[in-house]
């Protein structure tokens, strides 16, 4: 799979690299500089730097409580850092609701998942597609001119994506009665609906078993193969993370301890001593 | 056909279009509360501000004239012109999506992830201020409301049923009218809600802020959608009732009654606020007409408060409200 096999990938330029299995591996989406969050007095993250590439699949590991969540929360928004940047396809971002940054192509998962119980599958995997609608409200109500083709071309793209992930068959079910395997899954195809240029799932495969990880491994591959999506992970499962990132960072206490492919993490001292040495599987 | 039967239906069809009177107060609270889980306790004042200022427009008042008058000595009351009806109601609508700007900019953004209990005390606070700001503004006294809608009864019916039982049933034109108005309110609101990308975010932030966040919704902007919205529909109910019944302070008082509506219909069902409107009207009318000769009147005042407690013992969620299930 992906990320093993490192002799033959080009040392990272900023042309990208091609990995083992043939991806393009473009150059830096996103880079996170010096980033430094504090909750009053306790230091969440502490002055934290790495890049995202173009297509790569992205990991952030480390044990609980390594601010980990809390690093996506910055990229998506939901924190602001004390000190650092987050710099978004190479210009400096300036502080951003969270509504903003998915409306700039930043779509993400949540830890506990956050979907509209109430709704069906399918208005839930719409309502990825609102900052893609232009049409004036008249024309919606009224079902005239573009709105008709609008909402036309975003039905076509959600049933792609419903297709893909495999769920056609809950599509009118109401959310609140899947499954948590499903809900997940649901939950990704309301972020892939938004057509994200970089797509951050927090932990997709906690409290899954083996087959659906298996799965939702299987979905996150494709996801990345078919429509190239950049995408940065969270996961506590050692195995999935070695198995599916390109490139992997590691925290702790809110510190990077490494950074890099999963060969190199895995021989990394600090990260066998902090993680890897007290794993307990 | 028996004269009971005659008159209990009079009361019936009087009850099902009182019932709706109700219903269009009860709307504007389930909107609120659907959008943003505030119970609005201002919903009954900003019915009455509404109707002020567009009775103020109509007659070309100069608002705050009573104030200026007090600070300067000067003798101010009226423009001179008198604003055509067509003209008044879309410049009120225009006032309530100010007041909802307003409302969004100085009350709800800065109690964002406050418990709802501070949030209802804020709109408690906000239907006083709105009380007298609409007083200072516009005056105090009782003020007759003509948009031009038809009243009094209704030849038509009155007509049909004489010939059909032989006795006239005393419907009011402006209630019918209330309820044809209410009808298209309610078609308006679910086509909104159903069809537009604006009416399916309104939806998903009722649904999950943190959700709704991150599919690129802002919340503000939201906000200050619904509580436009309820102020559009606190205007149709101030102007059916300022028809009805003048446009006073007591205007404010028929939010009470749309709290059992509320608890009957649930709070987060549009259909459920019509339903329980035209419950609480018919079973008001019926009641009266039944239980007053028997203990002495005036049943109207308490019977609906009577009927939701009933309600609140066997169904607290409404017929409509979702199931309210508490997990351990």
């Amino acid at each position: 799979m992906n990320g093993q096999g490192d002799a033959m990938r080009d040392v990272a330029t900023d042309e990208g690299y091609v990995t083992a299995d043939g991806r393009k591996i473009g150059g830096v989406a996103m880079e996170m500089r010096n980033i430094t969050l504090r909750f009053g007095g306790v230091v969440a993250i502490k002055d934290i730097s790495f890049d995202i590439r173009w297509g790569e699949i992205r990991a952030i590991i480390g044990p609980n409580g390594a601010g980990k969540s809390s690093m996506l929360n910055v990229i998506s928004g939901f924190y602001h850092p004390q000190e650092g940047d987050v710099i978004f396809k190479g210009y400096k971002r300036p502080k951003m609701r969270p509504y903003q940054v998915a409306r700039m192509g930043i779509a993400r998962t949540f830890q506990n998942i956050a979907l509209f119980e109430g709704m069906s599958v399918l208005d839930n995997i719409m309502t990825g597609r609102l900052h893609h609608m232009k049409a004036n409200l008249f024309q919606q109500a009224m079902w005239w001119g573009s709105a008709q083709r609008e909402e036309d071309a975003n039905r076509e793209q959600v049933e792609k994506i419903i297709d893909f992930l495999e769920i056609q068959h809950i599509r009118k079910t109401p959310v609140a009665r899947l499954p948590y395997g499903l809900k997940k899954r649901v939950e990704l195809a309301r972020a892939l609906a938004a057509e994200p240029s970089i797509l951050l799932l927090d932990e997709p495969m906690a409290g899954m078993n083996v087959e659906e990880k298996e799965d939702m491994s299987r979905f996150i591959l494709d996801v990345n193969d078919e429509f190239g999506t950049t995408t940065v992970l969270i996961e506590h499962d050692m195995g999935v993370v070695m198995d599916l990132s390109d490139r992997v960072v590691v925290m702790d206490y809110g510190k990077k301890i490494g950074d890099g492919t999963p060969e190199e993490v895995r021989n990394n001292e600090d990260v066998i001593k902090a993680y890897l040495g007290v794993a307990h599987e | 056909m028996s004269d009971t039967l005659l008159f209990a239906m009079e009361a019936t069809l009087n009850g099902l279009t009182a019932g709706v009177m109700y219903a269009l107060v009860a709307l504007g609270f389930v909107l609120i509360f659907k959008a943003s889980g505030i119970f609005n306790f201002a919903q009954g004042v900003m019915a009455l501000f509404a109707a002020l200022t567009l009775v103020g427009f109509q007659s070309g008042q100069i608002p705050f004239s009573h104030l200026i008058n007090a600070m300067f000595g000067t003798r101010l009351h009226h423009f001179g012109w008198n604003m055509p009806t067509l003209l008044a109601i879309p410049a009120t609508v225009l006032v309530m999506i100010l007041l909802a700007v307003l409302v969004e900019r100085f009350i709800l953004k800065h109690l964002v992830n406050q418990e709802p209990i501070i949030l209802f005390m804020a709109t408690i606070g906000l239907a006083y201020f709105l009380e007298g700001v609409g007083d200072i503004m516009w005056g105090a006294e009782v003020k007759a409301l003509d948009v031009g809608l038809p009243k009094g009864m209704s030849g038509a019916v009155d007509d049909a049923t004489f010939a059909w039982f032989g006795y006239g049933f005393y419907i009011d034109r402006l209630e019918i009218w209330a309820a044809g108005i209410a009808a298209l309110l309610v078609a308006a609101l679910t086509v909104f809600s159903q069809y537009t990308k604006q009416g399916r975010a309104l939806r998903a932030v009722a649904d999950d802020h943190q959700a709704a966040l991150s599919v690129g919704i802002s919340l503000r902007f939201i906000w200050v959608l619904t509580w436009s919205i309820a102020g559009i529909v606190a205007l149709v109910a101030g102007i059916m009732w300022g028809s009805k019944s003048g446009v006073q302070f007591s205007l404010s008082l028929i939010a009470l009654k749309a709290l059992p509506v509320l608890i009957l219909g649930g709070f987060t069902s549009i259909p459920g606020a019509i339903v329980g409107g035209l419950i609480i009207g018919v079973g008001e009318k019926l009641f009266d007409f039944f239980m007053s000769p028997i203990i002495g009147g005036a049943t109207e005042n308490w019977f609906a408060y009577m009927l939701a407690l009933v309600f609140l013992l066997f169904r607290p969620q409404g017929l409509f409200g979702e199931r309210i299930i508490e997990r351990v």
